[in-house]
This record gives C-alpha cells, structure tokens and sequence, in this order.
C-alpha cells in the first residue's frame, strides 16, 4: 500500500473535510454575514465533489486491515449520505433569511460537514476502534449542531441531555468493543466472525456483544435507550434535526446491521416463539418490541408535531429493527432499504416542519391549519412523507414496511408457522395506530382552517425544491422499488 | 390491455391533483371523461372475454404478466376469470354513475374527483390482481381517500366517522398482511403468485389459523357482523359519490378477497372455520335489518340494510355450492347497483335539495308530488332492495338461500327473519320518505317548484343504475354463466365439494 492508493479510497472524505476547513475559515473571515449563498454554494460544491470522488473512485478495495474498506455497498451508502447531507444543506438557508442562524451559516455547514464526515468513516470501515472514532466525530458536531442557534434556553438543555446520554452511550459501546476484544483477539469484523466461527464462545462475549448493542440503540433511538431523541428532535434547529432523523439514522442501521450480521452472526441465538436461543438476538427482539409499542403509542399523545416525528421515529426503529432480528441476506436488504426511505421521508417532514416554524414561531398541530391552502407543494409533499411513513402504497413506505416484516418471517422453515410471527403481528398492528396520528397532522394540514391572525406558511424555493426531489422519489421509488433494490442486491451479494 | 381500468383513473387522478386552480370549472368533464376511458377496457376485455373457455385451463384469460421487483418474487400479474369480469362492470358503471350524482360537488372539485378515482383505480385493481403484494397494493390504495373523501367532503359526525373507518381498513389490512406472508413463508416458494400460492400445500395446523386471520382481515371490509360499526357512520357521513363508491364497490372489495384469496389458499382452515363464519354472516343478515328498522335518518337505513345485503354475500360465498357462491357473486353485483342507487337518491335527489334526511321531517313535505323522479326511481330501487321478482335482488338472494339450503338449513332462519325485516324497513321508509300524508296539508301540485329540478345528469345516472338493476332480474343468465364457469377453474374448485 502506498499513500497515493490510501488517498483515492478516501477522496470522498478528503473532499468534505477540506470543504469544513474551507467554511470554518470563511466563517473566521466573516464570509458568512454578507452572503448565505457563498456558504451555500461552497457547501454544494463540497458536497459534488465528494460525491463524484464516490461515483468515479476505485470500485473495491480493503486497506490497512479493514480500517479502510471501499465496495459496492459502502460506495452505495456514502452517496446516499451525501444527498441527504445535501438536502439538509439546503434547508440551512431558506431562501436568505436564516432564522436563528444569522451569521453563523458558514459554523452550521462546517459542523454539518464534520458529522458527514463521522457518518462516512463509520459506513467505510470494519474496524470497530475507527468505527467507534467515527461516530464520536459525528457526535461531537451533533452536539453542538444542537445547541449552535440556541435563541432561548430550551435547545441547550436539550443538547445537554443529548450530550449526556450520548457520552455514557459511548463509554458502552467503547466498553462493550473491549470485551470483543479480549474475547477474539480482534478489532476486525472479518476476523471476529472467523474466530468465531472456529472456536468456543467465550463468556466474556455476551457480555461485549450486549454492552454494545446499547451503544447502538442509543444511536437509533431504541426503546428503553431513546429519551434523548423527543427532547433534541423538538428543541433543535430543524436542519439538525433533519440530519439526525435521516442521515445519522441510515448510518446508524447500517452499521448496527454490518456489524450484527457481519461480525457476530454465529451468536445470533433465536427469538422465535416458543424457540428462544440467548444470542443477540432476542435482545435486538426486545428492543424492537418495546420501541414499536412505547414509540407508537407516546406519539398518540403529543402535540408539538416535530416530537410527535420523534417517536413516530422511535417507532420506526423498532420497524426496523424487527427485520434485522431474522439476520439473513434478506433481512440486511430489508433493513437498508427501509433506512433509506425513512431517511428520505423524514427529511421531508422535518423540511416542511421547519417552514412552519420559521413562519408561525411553534409547530403545535393548530399551527399546521391552513398549510394546504397557503403553501400547497409543501402539504403535499408533507402528505407523501406521512403517509410513506405510515406505510400506505403507492409509497415507497408500503413496499419498505412489506418487506422488512417479509425478511422478519423468512428465516422460517416451511411448512410450519413462522417463529416470528409474534414480532411482525405485534409490528402490524403498531403500524395502524401510526396512521392515527398521521391523519391527525394531514386533518390540520388540509381540513382545519387557518387562524386569520397567523403569517400564513409561503412555499419557500430552496425548501420546496428539496421537498418535491423527497416527494418524487418517495413516489417513484413507491411504484419502482427495484430501482435501488437490485444495486443494494448486487452490492450485498459480494459482503455475504 | 385491461391494465388500462386502472391507469385510465390512475391517470385522470394525477391530471386533476396537477390541474390549475382557476380551471377547477374542469374537473368533473376531466373525472367522467377517465371513468368513461375506463370504460373501454372493460368493455373490451368482455367483448373479448371466451365464455366457453371450458374447466381446465387455468381459467384466467386476457393476462397481463410483467417483471415488477424480481428480488422477491413479485410480478405485475392480471387476470380476468366471470367472478372478476362481472365486477370490473359493476366497477365500471358505478364509477360513471357516481360522477354523475356529484356533478354539483362545489368545493375543491379537482381534489375530490382526484381521490374519487383512486379509489376506482383501487378497485379495479383489485378485482384483477393475479399477484398477492399486487393485489396488497391496490386493496391499500383504497384507504386514505376515503378518509380524505368522508372528513374533507362529509356531514354528519364526518371526522369521527372517517377515522374509524379508516382505522378498520388498516387493522383489516393488518390481518391480510399477516395471512399472505403466512402463506409465502410456509409455502417455501419464492413468489407472490396466487395461483403457485394456490397449488401448494399448508399443513392444517398452520391453515387452521391462517384462515380465520386472513378471511376475518377481508370480512370487516365486507362488513361482517360483529365488525360492522364502522359501516353506518362512515357510509352516512360521506359525501353522495364517497356513499355510492363504499357501499357499491369497496365492501365488494373485501368479499371479493375472501372469495379469491382466503378460501382457495386455505381450503382445510375454511372447512374448520366455515360454520362460524357462516353464522356471522347470517346474523348480520338480520342484525343489520333490524337496525335499518330502528332508524330514523334515511341514509342510515341504507348503511343498515347494506350490511344485511352483505351478510347475503358472505353466506352464499361461505355456502360452497355452486349455486350458493354464483348467488353470492351476483348479489355483490345486485347490492352494488341497488345501493348506489338508494344513496344516490338519498344523498343527492333529497338531501341536496331538502336539507334533510329525517325521516319525520320528510314525511311532512309531501316529497311524492314535489320530487316526482326521485319517488319514481326510488320505489324501484326500494323494490329492488326488497328482493322482488323481476329485480337483481331477487334472483341473488334466491340462488343464496338455495345454496345455504344445501349447506347450513338452519341459517335460513336468521336468514329468512332478515328479508321479512327488510320488506318491513323498506317499505317504512319508503311510505315516511315519499307517501305519507303531509301533516298540514301542505302537499300541492306547485310544492316542487321550491326546489331546483332533478338534473339530466341525475337522470342519466339513475337511469343506467336502474336499468342494471332490471337487467339482471330479467335475463340473468349472461351474468351467472360467467361466474359458474369460473368456478370450475383450478384456483376455484377446490371449493366446491
């Protein structure tokens, strides 16, 4: 290995840290007080060139022990990344006047840059000490994305907690890596898995294994490990809530996906009913049980609409999750595929919640009355979100739901009754009270009249251009799944 | 070819969402225009449709079957067999007729036309589908325009109404979702296709609860008794199009999955759980008679008598006769015309123009002389709904009882109390609604002038519905033949003993 092949397996990420170095100094310069729009289009700019440096980089490659891992998969997911970063970017700067924001664009997009480049290190290795630097990194800018445009005290404590629980998250996971560790030998996904699979189970390994499953669920959000996620959710700048909600999340499920199925799929163990093996996953079957219940049912309950999106999210953890529980190929596609959507829809929601923040000062579900009337493109494009998210065709959102619960059940034998039955029922069942309180949200969307004493929500160009590219593929993709189905079938094949 | 049912209203429905504000003068010519191109396929699948096909083949014809998401196993496969044919018409002429009725709909037309055909498209979907996650899609497309249609566009109670109808489709859809996965897990196949689904074999343990999970999931939309309340308040509550759509088509939607998905998949399930459905189905016959009796709003009449009808379909389909399941199928076609027809009435001729649907307020407006037509059309399809010779009812019902004569002799009773309850509410409503003696005397030769004129539009729409109705009373046999020889078919015969 030389230093001109490290350098073109990591363009992408050169590419966007340059790119922060760039607008930390613009932001040092005062660039950003004169012109959102040099911020923006240094930020765009970025963010193409990374993505080129993805599109036309080397197609494979494995260096330094897998610290360093380019195939088709996490070339897939570091472009997926990359637009949704892209779509977050452009709901910073609404169309100039920045809300909380004034004169720290240039900040916001360098933080939001250093998250990206956390999520991509994660996606692009199968070392669990980078792995572990890499969401550190993402967290760290998070953090402070959270707090940056704190106008009052709310965000602050929100970020605080974020901060705190992510921290403890952390030591878990750091910890429970550890315990790996001194159980293979390893810090290699590849080589975890072969030690495995050839030797004993050590009885340390649980234990690592289950300390890092709480990393993980702090970073999707899982029920009981979730409490940060309404509180930063509510009280963030809609961007950084957006970025949390979809490109953070991706990130999260892929990883959490690789490395369950990837490095400790022989110590599954099964949570089929009546069948329970201990392993991993009756534990990842817990989590997703009580994320679907407690996600699904608290959201019933709220009435700020942006914490009502939160734990529709800590819902959808649990969705996800429930198809990660049969472990097989299947299941891997499933689970990608749905955080790709979710990521998409959520975007879009949280695009639209945050135009009617900045026009009525609060996002309660009165301050939704009217939206259809006066900013049309962003109703409707709020409509496919929810609706996706609700898991109704011709949306994407039904195919996603469809075959997450399909690969749940189909790691049974046939012929007899699925063993997971009991989690997909349960899933079901939890995905009709969510359409409850979506058709709450599109009632005042489209039904209740607007106060007449309200600044009316105006469709704003940058905003509404990053809805409708969400709102068309949500369609598309709905009645096309294949489109992103047989690349993310073609770029599994070569991991399993 | 026949792909085109759907797209012609998928596409009308995309050009109305994207029509411009200020040409919202256009949208009801646009929404007939794509219900009448719907018409064409369907008219052309029976103009092309082999009705001597024979037993044997696998009895669908005109098929349709492309790659669609090759990863798992699913094809965009259609097919029409004489149970699907008679449907996509019945589909086809409430379509038309209900767009006729809403020819005055005011507000926000572009997007109620827009949802309306949705759900057209859902429905002919449906009727066509050969692929489960195909069908699944059609069968869910359905769902929030309705509750769209009944909380934007709705009276009485609407907000409430629509989301507890809406929650029973989804938890219906729930159960289906579960059945059809069940049955692609155990089957071990790769593939959604019915009729493969269809050939294998379930063990009978697995049938034994797959079936009622699958065949209840279908039943609520069908409006089984006791999961039927969500029938009159949503079926009241909507607007005079929504009424005609639910009552004429969607509930079809469920019967028609129970009939073609549930009971061939699991043929040992539907053995063991064949009596307890059936009896649900016959007590909803003369539950929902009884409510209808008890009434006092007009449109609540018919949402009551609505389940009572279907209750008709239910049993004749869970009869497993051949006569029986034709008496089913027929009666879906029969419920579909007539039911639209009475909301029509209801909703559009009196409600629209009287303000009202009390039956006491009604009784004192001497509507007989006011509104000649609408008694005119409404007498008809009273008799219709009452089973009269002559009319689609009667022959349905008849078929029915015979095949539960075979099957189930003593559901005929519940039955049998069913259709006396129906002649008794009818006629109730019937002689309340337009006969009685107005009560100060108030009824005169001028008295319709104080309300606008029953429209050609109406006319037209009153006229093709009525004419179905006396059709298939008259000369049923090109309507019967269909549906007994697609029972012979390889998916459909394992029913019939």
């Amino acid at each position: 290995m030389n230093y001109l092949e490290l350098i073109s397996h990591v363009l992408p990420e050169i590419a966007v840290l340059v790119t922060a170095l760039v607008l930390i100094g613009m932001g040092c310069a005062g660039g950003s007080r004169g012109g959102g729009k040099a911020v923006l289009a240094v930020t765009a700019a970025g963010l193409g060139l990374a993505l080129a440096a993805v599109v036309f980089g080397p197609e494979s490659g494995r260096l330094l022990e897998g610290m360093i891992v380019v195939d088709a998969l996490t070339r897939l997911f570091k472009a997926v990344l990359l637009a949704l970063t892209l779509g977050t970017a452009l709901f910073l700067f609404p169309g100039g006047e920045a809300g909380g924001n004034e004169g720290r664009g240039a900040e916001n997009s360098a933080l939001l840059l250093l998250a990206l480049l956390g999520l991509l290190v994660v996606v692009g290795t199968e070392n669990l000490l980078l792995l572990f630097v890499g969401l550190e990194l993402a967290s760290l800018a998070l953090y402070l994305m959270v707090v940056f445009a704190a106008p009052a005290g709310r965000p602050a404590e929100a970020a605080l907690r974020y901060f705190f629980f992510g921290s403890v998250a952390a030591a878990f996971l750091l910890f429970g890596f550890s315990f790996i560790y001194g159980a293979t030998g390893s810090i290699d996904l590849r080589v975890i898995a072969k030690v495995l699979a050839a030797h004993p189970v050590e009885p340390i390994l649980p234990l690592g294994v289950g300390l890092a499953l709480v990393g993980f669920g702090f970073k999707v959000a899982a029920v009981p490990f979730h409490l940060w996620a309404p509180d930063v959710y509510q009280s963030a700048p809609a961007p950084a809530a957006g970025f949390i909600a979809s490109a953070s999340k991706v990130a999260g499920f892929f990883i959490v996906a690789k490395v369950l199925v990837l490095g400790f799929g022989v110590v599954e163990g099964s949570a089929d009913w009546g069948a329970f093996a201990m392993g991993w996953a009756p534990l990842v079957a817990v989590l997703a049980a009580l994320s679907m219940v407690v996600g699904n049912l608290a959201a019933l309950a709220q009435q700020s609409v942006r914490r009502l999106l939160a734990y529709s999210g800590i819902g959808h953890s649990g969705f996800i999750l429930t198809a990660l529980v049969a472990a097989n190929a299947e299941a891997v596609r499933a689970v990608l595929f749905y955080s790709v959507i979710y990521g998409v829809a959520s975007l879009a929601a949280f695009g639209v919640a945050g135009c009617v923040l900045r026009a009525r000062g609060a996002d309660r579900l009165e301050d939704f009355a009217g939206l259809g009337r006066t900013a049309p493109a962003a109703a409707g494009v709020l409509a496919l979100a929810l609706l996706s998210l609700a898991g109704l065709p011709p949306l994407v959102g039904f195919f996603g739901k469809f075959q997450l619960f399909a690969a749940a059940l189909s790691g049974g034998t046939p012929g007899t009754v699925p063993g997971l039955l009991w989690l997909v029922a349960l899933a079901l069942l939890m995905s009709a009270v969510s359409l409850y309180y979506y058709l709450r949200v599109l009632k005042q969307v489209f039904f209740a009249p607007a106060p007449a004493d309200a600044a009316p929500t105006r469709d704003t160009s940058a905003g509404t251009a990053v809805c409708l590219v969400c709102g068309s593929v949500l369609v598309l993709l709905g009645l096309f799944p294949s489109l992103v189905l047989q690349p993310l079938q073609r770029a599994l094949v070569q991991l399993f | 070819m026949i792909a085109w049912t759907f797209l012609t209203a998928l596409i009308g429905s995309a050009l109305l969402f994207l029509l411009p504000a200020r040409r919202a003068g256009l949208a009801r010519r646009v929404a007939l225009a794509a219900a009448l191109a719907g018409c064409l396929p369907v008219a052309v699948a029976v103009w092309s449709f082999d009705f001597g096909a024979g037993a044997g083949a696998a009895g669908f014809q005109l098929e349709v079957q492309r790659e669609w998401i090759p990863a798992l196993g699913i094809t965009f496969h259609l097919g029409v067999d004489g149970i699907s044919l008679v449907l996509i018409v019945l589909t086809a002429l409430v379509a038309v007729a209900g767009i006729l009725f809403s020819w005055n709909v005011e507000r926000a037309p572009r997007h109620f036309f827009a949802l309306y055909l949705l759900i057209i498209a859902g429905a002919y979907g449906v009727f066509l589908s050969l692929d489960l996650f195909l069908f699944l899609v059609f069968y869910e497309i359905v769902i929030v325009p309705k509750y769209f249609l009944i909380a934007g566009w709705g009276s009485t109670n609407r907000s409430y109404a629509a989301m507890k109808l809406t929650l029973y489709s989804i938890v219906g859809s729930a159960l289906v979702i579960i059945g059809i996965l069940a049955a692609r897990v155990a089957s071990g196949l790769d593939t959604f296709g019915l009729l493969e689904l269809a050939a294998a074999s379930f063990a009978p343990g697995l049938q034994l609860w797959a079936f009622p999970v699958l065949f209840l999931g279908f039943a609520i939309l069908a409006g089984i008794w006791p999961f039927h309340t969500w029938v009159p308040g949503g079926h009241v509550a909507a607007p005079t199009a929504a009424s005609m759509l639910l009552a004429g088509v969607v509930m079809k939607l469920g019967a028609y999955g129970a009939l073609r998905i549930a009971m061939p998949l699991f043929p040992e399930g539907l053995e063991a759980w064949r009596l307890i459905f059936a009896s649900m189905a016959a007590v909803g016959i003369a539950w929902g008679a009884g409510a209808a009796l008890a009434q006092r709003d007009l449109k609540f009449v018919i949402a009551y008598s609505s389940i009572s009808h279907m209750g008709f379909v239910l049993l004749g389909i869970l009869s497993l006769t051949s006569l029986g399941v034709a008496g089913g199928v027929l009666q879906m076609v029969s419920h579909g015309v007539i039911a639209s027809l009475l909301f029509a009435v209801a909703g559009r001729m009196l409600h629209d123009r009287v303000h009202t649907r009390e039956l006491a307020v009604l009784a004192g407006l001497g509507l007989r002389r006011a509104l000649p037509f609408a008694a005119f059309v409404f007498v008809l399809a009273s008799a219709a709904s009452m089973g009269l010779p002559g009319f689609s009812g009667f022959i349905a019902e008849v078929l029915v009882l015979v095949g539960t004569w075979g099957a189930f002799p003593l559901l005929l009773l519940p039955a049998g109390i069913g259709v006396l309850l129906t002649v008794a509410f009818t006629l109730k409503a019937l002689q309340q609604a337009f006969f009685s003696r107005a009560a100060g005397g108030r009824e005169s030769a001028d008295a319709g002038a104080q309300y606008e004129p029953i429209s050609l539009p109406e006319i037209i729409g009153a006229v093709l519905l009525l004419a179905a109705a006396l059709g298939i009373g008259l000369y049923p046999q090109p309507w019967i033949a269909p549906i007994l020889e697609a029972m012979n078919s390889d998916l459909m015969r394992v029913l019939l003993p």
